[in-house]
């Protein structure tokens, strides 16, 4: 199959890999804070440990990709105009881009200082 | 003009009766999409709440507000309701419960469940129990 005619797949099955983290990484998340009472210096801590600062960075990039294919199908499905969906659609991963780099300073940032 | 033209055209959502299978798929879409649109407020949320000592007060206390508890309820079925009807549709893939009986109660299964966590969830979040 060629990369062309195997995009399909490949957003299917990157949907599901990132759905797969989303919910790991949420569960083993409510279980490490569930019924703890929190404080910004065990939070800050948390985020700066490397491990969590790593977990936390490639949840932001599956939940992006997530986002993202199952937006940009919800977009397709729904805006019948090319104009319009094609607008839509950079605005959108556009949106998401800002979303991620605004998450990697604020990762890398509270990971360093 | 072509006979096919004169094809009643009746797709009014609203008025046609949709299998619960169906009701699962676009609540499905819809709590991905209220998902995506709080992306940015979660995430000046996060900033906020790891800049300083007062970000964090700050966000504490907006947690504590009735508007932000009604959203963070609202959050949490969208969250439910996605994970679950996601699990569903992952087994769907494998051809599990793939028959139409089985296909209609996992159906029902996931939004009892979604309402069942919203509902713990929003008494937590309210306080009812702790």
């Amino acid at each position: 199959m060629s990369w062309r005619a195997s995009s399909g797949l490949r957003s299917w099955l990157m949907q599901r890999l990132t759905a797969l983290y989303i919910v790991i990484f949420l569960a083993v998340f409510a279980f490490v804070w569930g019924g703890q009472s929190i404080t910004f210096e065990s939070w800050r801590a948390w985020v700066a440990h490397p491990a969590a600062n790593i977990a936390l960075l490639l949840f932001v990039f599956a939940l992006l990709m997530h986002a993202w294919i199952g937006g940009r199908d919800v977009v397709i499905d729904y805006v019948k105009s090319a104009s319009t969906r094609y607008v839509l659609l950079i605005v959108f991963a556009l949106g998401l881009g800002i979303m991620g780099l605004w998450t990697l300073r604020i990762l890398l940032l509270a990971g360093t200082g | 003009m072509s006979a096919t033209d004169n094809r009643p055209v009746f797709l009014n959502l609203l008025r046609i009766r949709q299998p619960v299978m169906a009701v699962v798929s676009i609540f499905h879409r819809i709590s991905g999409v209220l998902m995506i649109l709080s992306l940015p407020g979660l995430v000046y949320l996060l900033n906020l709440s790891l800049s300083n000592q007062a970000g964090f007060a700050q966000v504490s206390g907006l947690l504590t507000s009735p508007v932000f508890k009604v959203l963070a309820v609202l959050l949490g079925w969208a969250l439910a309701h996605h994970i679950l009807a996601g699990i569903r549709f992952m087994l769907l893939d494998f051809d599990l419960a793939i028959e139409r009986g089985a296909a209609r109660k996992t159906a029902w299964l996931v939004h009892a469940g979604a309402l069942g966590i919203t509902l713990w969830f929003a008494g937590l979040v309210f306080g009812v129990w702790p």
